[in-house]
């Protein structure tokens, strides 16, 4: 990162820059048209799993259950030499401690959500506790959820101190902001949520918790890049995108790849500047990059689940 | 357990080539005038070569039309009128028509790549854009053969006779869609001339309409350059003209059919002002100014040539602007990433280069984005002039080319002032957030079409053609089909004459 | 003593107001029993000017009025002229017509504008559409005015010809300048006084007297001017189309009988009509469940 992201001067929010959806549309399908072959294929799915936030993210998820993926984030594909590791695993705070001690050394990150994930439904001294006992267990990163319901009635400003505030909190951990998209609804919404959470001080914004549809459409995906480039502009930080939810082929991986390209530029094509939140995806980048190298087409009964 | 590095380090990321294959289309080394629903060889004896833009290669040699060939052609089209298609049943001329449509998408990847070969336009434009839309006119206009009493309330129409129509280079198959289909859902015949740089598409077409069975004669395509064009304005047996090229041109036609009682419409040049609010969508403003003015290299005749931007944003504008415009491909018309391919012909690139130069002596800044030119072919970067006025030459005169001028303004008044202050009038847009300034300013904006929110959207129900002096009629929708009818009353038959 | 007649100075009508002809010329016009029908101004390119000058000015107010207001001064106008029956029937009369031939043809000119009034709020509705594209767009076509229309009035009539080409052209928006029939002037230049008391914003009809042949070129060269409607013989159409193309006017030629009761309709407004088609993104076409 070139400049951490700390808070600065609100701007009026309700000014935020409008989207029309029908001409995100149009540009969505521009990148979606994008040929990537040969060379440029394989290196945009090893980028793309060089950039994985392995998630697991369930009442039901158990030591053992992190533990295993934790090993799959570090042990891809073996049988097939010169991989990249994930960029991350994402846990809830509980499991924060067995994931740190799992990969520790190997560069793999620790992420925990936060703030009363999923829902946010809970005051902001309980937030707290949450996002400081998970930076304590040694999160690398903290992904918090914003108060949906307080941006929907408009109290853009107690949205925007609830941030600032796990902010502070996460300490030098990377603060990811979820918006959850699929309840804010409109492109124009989107786009404002953004604005707020980089003012704030997110590191990176983030579309979905994974438990809402839609979640990391292109649509979106595309609306919250165009505010990290005009933020950039503005201010000189350089805040990441985490598309999470949804992304579970290899095919949609590369149509984002191109689209953090044209819209952002080559400097956010690393696991600083972008990451997908998936836990399918993997796999699939994995059977297309064999795929490319052997001209074979691949079984799933090949790859290991985690 | 072996750890791995979480490795960050990639070199940069470029897209490799992705060229369109080329070996699935046919072109004949040589064509000859279609005719009568025959290839013939020209009487001129003449032949020419079309060669592609992207690397001044010779795709074909094509006939040369001299006036008996144009004669020749009408004296074919007249036959067929007179004998077959003015007294089909128009639900018949229909089938024809919808047969057309189909044989053109199933030929569709063939005519998007030949397109590209011969006018330099991107594979991705002629693919997604040019071809569908062609096709799609063919179907549009076929539903209408047999129901133009609804069209024209309390009139009965007939057909005129024998249209000649004359194209231009910058979307030859889709401009001889919008000639062709009218014309024949309405029981005209056709002598069409495509521009002299770009026939293949059209002589493509003349084989599909051939495959289609359309009757002999009823659509004759002849080849040739300017003077072709004369010999078919001139010829006193073509009942209508249908035109679309430069304003100039435009001109000589409307004064040589004077007097003779021939119809005409006339689809010319334009400098369409693009305007942006401060309350706009501005990424999608920024996308539809580069839409407005790159799509199809700027050889558009609706192009947003003129930018003016609020004063407000500006400067936020115009640096959004620079970086996309840097993020824009242009190279190889057939590589399929491509965004912005070949400019059309020598002449045409010399022109854009002389408007740059004037631009420059004018003092106004300039802008092109760091892209790579191929090293042989017709290519110009992506421009745009800053520091320009109303009163400068690049701002008035029509450059058709990536040519963008940029004014800024402080009101909505202003800026319908200056936007309307053009001897042009075809096209217009304007972006802003709020409703009742959008109707404002679309009702105001002398111009034939008007996107608000948007920027070079075609499609062939909606009307096209300008005002003043952009031309006079309509083409595509319901209103293009009038240029292709007479009116006539119900009862006693009076013909109002509208020339 | 007998008492001695006030006779009526002829003038010409620019901008609501009544000048004679800046030239100071003067032609007379003769009836059929060989009586000089008076003074008539004959006008000049100068007058031409001023009173494209003045059309182009009345252009904006007058094309921006609700169809509504347009139609209630076109019926504003009928009614005027209604009462004005007798001076018009007076003149048509001095010109060389009957009494009954003049009375009808005075009636078939309320009539008109009668007709075209109520047209003016509903062209739009006919002629106009909302075009189904295939995108996610809305796209619609109006008819909107041309602008300044040059009218050669009908020369065979002195009325109805004038008020057949002059109505359709102000119901749909436009501003016009109108040239009267060379040799029967009379209901033209009268014409202008029912327009000065019926509501007409000035500008919107102006009025000229004088040799077709002076005028037509000064009109139909002249760049401000955006078409022109032209009733009478083909070699003078075809020097107009010439003229016209200087700035692309659209120019009508007109080969009828305007005293029929057939010579009104919708496409004699169509014909001063330009079409605009707007386009505007809709979002979520697909309805409001559609996903993003």
């Amino acid at each position: 990162m070139t400049k951490r992201n700390n808070p600065i001067t609100l701007p009026d929010f309700s000014k935020s820059t409008r989207v029309d959806k029908v001409g995100v549309e149009e540009r969505v399908s521009r990148f979606q048209k994008r040929s990537i072959k040969g060379e440029a294929k394989l290196q945009g799915l090893k980028m793309a799993l060089n950039m994985i936030d392995l998630t697991t993210l369930e009442g039901k998820d158990s030591p053992g259950k992190v533990r295993q993926m934790c090993f799959k984030a570090q042990h891809l594909h073996d049988v097939h030499p010169g991989l990249p590791t994930v960029a991350a695993v994402c846990v809830y705070p509980s499991m924060v401690g067995i994931a740190k001690k799992e990969v520790a050394g190997s560069g793999v990150k620790v992420a925990s959500v936060s703030a009363a994930f999923p829902a946010g439904q809970a005051p902001i001294d309980v937030k707290i506790r949450d996002t400081r006992f998970a930076v304590d267990e040694g999160a690398d990163e903290i992904d918090m959820v914003i108060s949906r319901g307080k941006y929907l009635a408009g109290e853009y400003n107690f949205v925007f101190d609830e941030i600032a505030t796990i902010k502070e909190a996460s300490g030098n951990a990377r603060l990811k902001v979820i918006l959850e998209t699929g309840e804010l609804v409109t492109l124009d919404d989107v786009r404002r949520a953004s604005d707020i959470a980089m003012y704030a001080g997110a590191d990176f914004i983030k579309t979905s918790t994974g438990k809402i549809q839609p979640a990391a459409t292109m649509q979106v995906t595309y609306t919250m890049l165009q505010a990290i480039r005009d933020f950039r502009l503005e201010t000189g930080i350089k805040v990441g995108m985490k598309p999470a939810g949804g992304i579970s082929s290899a095919k949609l991986a590369l149509h984002n790849l191109v689209m953090v390209k044209e819209v952002l530029g080559n400097e956010w094509l690393t696991n600083d500047g972008f990451r997908f939140g998936a836990s399918s995806l993997a796999n699939d980048l994995l059977m297309q990059i064999m795929k490319v190298e052997t001209g074979i087409y691949q079984s799933s009964d090949y790859f290991a689940i985690d | 357990m072996a750890k791995k590095k979480n490795t960050s380090e990639f070199p940069k990321w470029n897209y490799a080539p992705a060229p369109e294959s080329t070996s699935h289309i046919q072109l004949k080394d040589r064509y000859d005038l279609y005719i009568g629903g025959k290839w013939v060889k020209p009487l001129s004896k003449k032949y020419f070569k079309t060669i592609n833009p992207a690397n001044e290669k010779t795709l074909a040699q094509v006939a040369y039309a001299n006036e008996k060939d144009v004669d020749k052609a009408v004296k074919a089209a007249r036959k067929a009128y007179d004998e077959v298609w003015s007294k089909m049943e128009p639900s018949e001329r229909a089938k024809y028509m919808y047969r057309i449509a189909r044989l053109m998408q199933e030929r569709a990847r063939e005519f998007a790549v030949i397109e590209s070969l011969d006018a330099g336009k991107v594979i991705r434009e002629s693919r997604d854009v040019d071809v569908p839309l062609a096709c799609n006119h063919f179907f549009y206009y076929a539903g209408w053969a047999d129901k133009l009493e609804y069209a024209f309330p309390n009139r009965k129409v007939s057909p005129i006779g024998v249209a000649g129509q004359i194209i231009p280079w910058n979307f030859p198959l889709l401009m001889a869609a919008w000639k062709i289909a009218p014309a024949l859902a309405a029981g005209n015949t056709v002598v069409l001339k495509p521009a002299e740089t770009t026939p293949l598409t059209a002589l493509k077409l003349a084989e599909v309409i051939h495959d289609a069975g359309l009757p002999d004669g009823v659509v004759n395509i002849v080849t040739g350059y300017g003077d072709t064009g004369a010999a078919i304005v001139n010829h006193p047996d073509v009942d209508k003209i249908a035109f679309t090229g430069s304003t100039n041109v435009g001109k000589i036609i409307q004064k040589a059919i004077a007097g003779t009682g021939k119809k005409a419409t006339l689809e010319l040049g334009g400098k369409s002002a693009n305007i942006i609010m401060d309350d706009a969508p501005l990424d999608e403003a920024v996308e539809g100014i580069v839409n407005g003015i790159f799509f199809n290299q700027g050889h558009v005749c609706c192009a947003g040539s003129r930018l003016f931007v609020q004063e407000g944003v500006a400067d936020k504008v115009i640096e959004k602007l620079k970086h996309r415009m840097d993020s824009l491909i242009v190279g190889d018309p057939l590589d399929k990433n491509t965004d912005i391919g070949a400019i059309n012909s020598r002449e045409q690139l010399g022109m854009i280069h002389k408007y740059i130069e004037i631009g420059r002596k004018e003092g106004a800044t300039m802008y092109q984005s760091n892209c790579e030119l191929p090293s042989s072919g017709y290519y110009c970067a992506p421009t745009l002039f800053t520091n320009v006025a109303q009163s400068s030459i690049i701002v008035q005169e029509e450059i058709f080319g990536p040519v963008l001028t940029i004014q800024t303004f402080r009101t909505t008044d202003e800026v319908i002032q200056k936007a309307n202050n053009t001897p042009y009038g075809l096209a217009a847009g304007v972006w802003t957030d709020k409703g009742s300034r959008i109707f404002n300013v679309t009702t105001k904006l002398r111009a034939g079409v008007v996107w608000a929110n948007t920027y070079n959207q075609f499609d062939p129900a909606s009307p096209f053609g300008g005002y003043k002096e952009s031309g006079f009629g309509r083409e595509g929708g319901l209103h293009g089909l009038s240029a292709y009818v007479k009116q006539n009353e119900y009862g006693t038959v009076r013909s109002v004459e509208n020339v | 003593m007998e008492r001695l007649e006030v006779l009526k100075t002829y003038k010409i009508y620019i901008g609501g107001k009544f000048p004679r002809t800046e030239s100071g010329r003067y032609y007379q016009p003769m009836n059929g029993n060989g009586n000089a029908l008076g003074n008539i101004c004959l006008s000049s390119r100068k007058d031409v000017r001023n009173a494209v000058v003045a059309a182009r000015k009345a252009f904006g107010d007058w094309s921006g009025r609700a169809a509504f207001n347009r139609g209630q001064i076109l019926y504003r106008i009928a009614e005027m002229l209604e009462a004005r029956r007798g001076q018009f029937m007076d003149e048509l009369q001095q010109q060389g017509s009957t009494r009954a031939k003049a009375e009808k043809e005075v009636n078939a000119a309320i009539d008109r504008l009668i007709y075209y009034a109520g047209w003016c709020d509903k062209y739009v509705q006919v002629l106009g559409s909302v075009n189904p594209v295939a995108s996610s767009h809305f796209n619609f076509s109006v008819h909107e005015p041309m602008g300044v229309v040059g009218i050669f009035a009908d020369a065979d009539t002195s009325l109805i010809g004038f008020v057949s080409m002059m109505a359709p052209v102000i119901a749909g928006g436009n501003t016009c300048v109108a040239v009267a029939s060379e040799n029967l002037p009379l209901c033209a230049v009268t014409f202008s006084e029912v327009l000065n008391s019926s509501d007409v914003p000035g500008g919107v009809v102006n009025i000229l007297t004088g040799k077709q042949s002076e005028l037509v070129k000064p009109l139909t060269t002249h760049m401000d001017v955006n078409a022109v409607a032209y009733s009478g013989s083909k070699e003078v159409f075809t020097e107009i189309q010439q003229d016209s193309v200087l700035n692309l006017k659209r120019v009508m030629h007109f080969e009828q009988d305007w005293s029929q009761s057939n010579a009104q309709n919708l496409y004699l407004i169509e014909h001063f009509q330009e079409v605009k088609t707007t386009w505007h993104p809709i979002e979520d076409i697909g309805g409001a469940t559609s996903t993003y």
